[in-house]
């Protein structure tokens, strides 16, 4: 293994949020890390100007799916305000044909694996489950129940290994997610045949109204070598950081030298979903704590210190953030929502007989509604 | 006598239940400060403490393990699946375990765990939010099934629930968790009607038309439609799929002739079917029509914005009463 999970071997509580590999402070100062560094050795004030970009285009998304919701346009819609850093930085580690396995939180995933506008509300809206095709995206449906992607994105590494190709899948989960057996499970399978997986844990410090320490007791990444697994508890609030331990990470699996894992520590800044009333589990000097902590504004005061802030930058980002705010507020405004005989489609893959009694009967059921023809 | 909510009534057999018998407690996630994702279990914590108001790790099979081993130890554990389709990773927890235990031991081990879901649809809700799994759970033996359709069955049958040695696998239907009703609280379990008996919901002359949990409501606004058109409905609310008290159901197959059965969980193998082949094996003789099923279609639960074309509602529950009146109806020229 070349490199071990970075804890204390003390006990140290799985909300002992310093603890971490971090390239950035919070007030956006570069600091070293001997294990980080050399993964990021490349990124220059372009890419860190593209990072931030994407950061500012994802929390545009995010608040436009949160006002949608408020107004009736989706039924529900997961915030992931504050995960900025662990989102991007991690899925733009990922080469195009790599495979992501996100859950349901992912927003920016699907974003950076170029989700359309559309892609980010219309199953928020109720109209599909999935509104892109996996394969465009080289990125499974978001996934709601919990954990069970993590087994998925082990199988597709071992599909990779079959075919000898450098391909890394990824499992998105998170820390909630690690209590359930399907994570365990993906770990001894994924360790047993040395797959090429990456588990990123994203810790944002609540399963809904459960803190972390209700899932473990030891930092979740410390988990991992037990299974056989290197592992990185990195700061999920420092897009830097993110990005080389997934490098890290991806290099690993890509050589051959099967899975390992990520807890990115962060925090969820918003409700679990809108049906969410987090002031009854957390309070607010906790989030005003993390608020000081802000992926994005890390980013912006390290471009400033380096004289890489420009107005026309901001401009051309917020005039970016607006158009596409504009898209997925058009892509939700303009659903149309298919005709009920669809939903009897794609049950099965092959004919089914049963199906298509159902679809005789229901097509027939459907017409006697239907205005007579005028003659 | 109160009006309460089903949701509020549920909250309230919950606090009897624990303040009654100390052996009873409840597990599940967010349960405790956040009292459930639908505050079914608000307040409980701050009364009962985090001991018997435990919040779990995010694992259901891990959640219905250790419901079995505090049951070993002779504890009642009340467990809440956050959602109906969230039951799938304690599965075999529950088929293999708890439902067999008692059976397995010769009787020496008993399970008496309640697991409330919050169940079907109709509330425009994400995926495995909407689903009913019951017919699962009644196809395995050494399981009761509870499926609730009013406020103050769903305060009873609860307690019941918590009371048999028997699990219980209790349905709360998540459309009628707002819906109000009278209860009485104080009512004692000994003189309640006992927890398998069948409510018949509405009187009727020319059709029994069997339901349970979600679709009572539909079937009795489906039967007020139907007497405009002269046809009268017999409703029967099972609340009980498992057993089905079949004294009730045949007294009133018996007497109309006629039976249409209907739930939101979709057709093949399911309740309904269950149910026809029951009725056809006891009544044959009475049956003036071939009995119909008024269900989902066999479908993965749709999209939010088209469960209204899956979920049976009043108009193909009144053309399945045309059905076994022989009166004009969908089916009329379409399938033979
Ligand atoms: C199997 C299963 N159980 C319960 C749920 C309900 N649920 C949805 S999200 C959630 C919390 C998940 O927490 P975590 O894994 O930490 O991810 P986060 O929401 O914080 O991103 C729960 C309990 C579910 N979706 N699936």
């Amino acid at each position: 293994m070349t490199m071990t999970h970075t804890l204390t071997p003390t006990a140290d509580l799985a909300t002992d949020i310093d603890d971490v590999a971090r390239l950035l402070t919070p007030d956006g100062e570069r600091i070293a890390d001997p294990e980080l560094d050399r993964w990021v050795a490349d990124v220059d004030a372009a890419t860190l100007r593209g990072l931030y970009r994407d950061m500012v285009l994802l929390r545009r998304i995010d608040t436009e799916g949160v006002a949608l919701q408020r107004q009736g346009q989706l039924a529900l819609w997961p915030p992931c305000q504050g995960q900025e850093a662990t989102q991007i930085g991690t899925a733009r580690a990922l080469r195009a044909d790599d495979f992501a396995f996100p859950s349901y939180r992912e927003t920016g995933v699907v974003y950076a694996r170029g989700g359309k506008p559309s892609d980010f509300v219309l199953a928020w809206r109720g109209e599909e489950h999935s509104t892109y095709n996996p394969y465009d995206l080289n990125t499974a449906t978001q996934q709601i129940i919990i954990g069970a992607q993590s087994l998925h994105a082990v199988g597709y590494a071992m599909g990779i290994q079959r075919d000898g190709t450098d391909q890394v899948a990824v499992a998105y989960f998170g820390d909630g997610a690690s209590s359930q057996g399907d994570v365990n499970e993906a770990m001894v399978f994924a360790s047993s045949y040395g797959a090429p997986v990456v588990f990123v844990c994203t810790n944002n410090q609540w399963a809904i109204s459960e803190p972390v320490t209700v899932q473990a007791k030891f930092p979740i990444a410390g988990r991992a070598p037990g299974f056989g697994i290197p592992s990185m508890r990195v700061d999920g609030n420092d897009v830097l950081a993110c990005l080389a331990a997934m490098r890290w990470a991806i290099d690993n699996a890509r050589r051959g030298n099967g899975p390992a894992f990520i807890e990115a520590v962060t925090y969820r800044m918003g409700p679990h979903t809108t049906s969410d009333d987090p002031t009854r589990y957390r309070d607010k000097e906790e989030v005003e704590s993390w608020r000081r902590r802000d992926p994005i504004a890390r980013v912006e005061a390290l471009l400033r210190s380096q004289n890489e802030f420009d107005e026309a930058f901001v401009a051309s980002v917020d005039a970016d953030a607006d158009a596409l705010a504009a898209a997925v507020r058009h892509a939700a405004m303009s659903a149309t929502t298919r005709p009920p005989l669809t939903i009897l489609d794609d049950v099965y893959a092959e004919p089914h007989s049963g199906i298509d009694e159902q679809r005789e009967w229901f097509g027939a059921y459907l017409n006697g509604f239907a205005p007579a023809e005028e003659a | 006598m109160v009006q309460l909510t089903m949701a509020k009534a549920i909250n309230e057999g919950l606090r009897r239940a624990m303040a009654d018998d100390p052996k009873v407690l409840v597990m599940g996630e967010d349960i405790g400060k956040l009292g459930g994702v639908f505050r079914i279990t608000d307040g409980l914590q701050s009364e009962f403490g985090a001991q018997r108001v435990v919040d779990t790790p995010l694992a259901e099979a891990g959640i219905m393990g250790t419901a079995v081993g505090l049951a070993f130890r002779g504890y009642r554990p009340v467990v809440e699946i956050q959602f109906d389709g969230f039951v799938y990773p304690a599965f075999d927890q529950i088929v293999c375990q708890v439902a067999k235990l008692h059976y397995r031991t010769r009787g020496n081990v008993t399970m008496p765990i309640t697991i409330r879901i919050p169940w079907a649809g109709g509330v425009g809700a994400a995926e495995h939010h909407s689903e009913s799994p019951e017919a699962y759970f009644v196809h395995t033996s050494g399981l009761r099934v509870i499926a609730v359709s009013n406020p103050q069955d769903a305060y009873v049958m609860l307690r019941q629930a918590i009371a048999s040695n028997d699990p219980v696998v209790y349905f709360e239907p998540k459309r009628l968790y707002h819906t109000k009703g009278e209860v009485d609280l104080d009512v004692q379990l000994a003189d309640a009607p006992p927890m398998g008996l069948a409510r018949i919901a509405r009187e009727g002359e020319d059709v029994t038309l069997l339901t349970y949990g979600s679709q009572v409501a539909t079937a009795l606004d489906a039967a007020t439609a139907a007497e405009d058109d002269g046809v009268s409905i017999e409703v029967i609310d099972l609340r009980s799929i498992s057993p089905v008290d079949y004294r009730t159901v045949t007294a009133s197959v018996r007497k109309t002739g006629r039976v249409v059965v209907t739930h939101e969980a979709a057709r093949e193998a399911g309740v309904g079917a269950e149910l026809i082949a029951s009725v056809t094996e006891r009544c044959f003789n009475y049956l003036e029509a071939a009995p119909q099923r008024v269900t989902g279609h066999d479908i993965p639960y749709p999209p939010a914005k088209l469960e209204k074309h899956h979920l049976p509602d009043l108009d193909r529950i009144l053309d399945a009463v045309d059905r076994v009146m022989d009166r004009p109806n969908s089916l009329s020229g379409v399938l033979d």
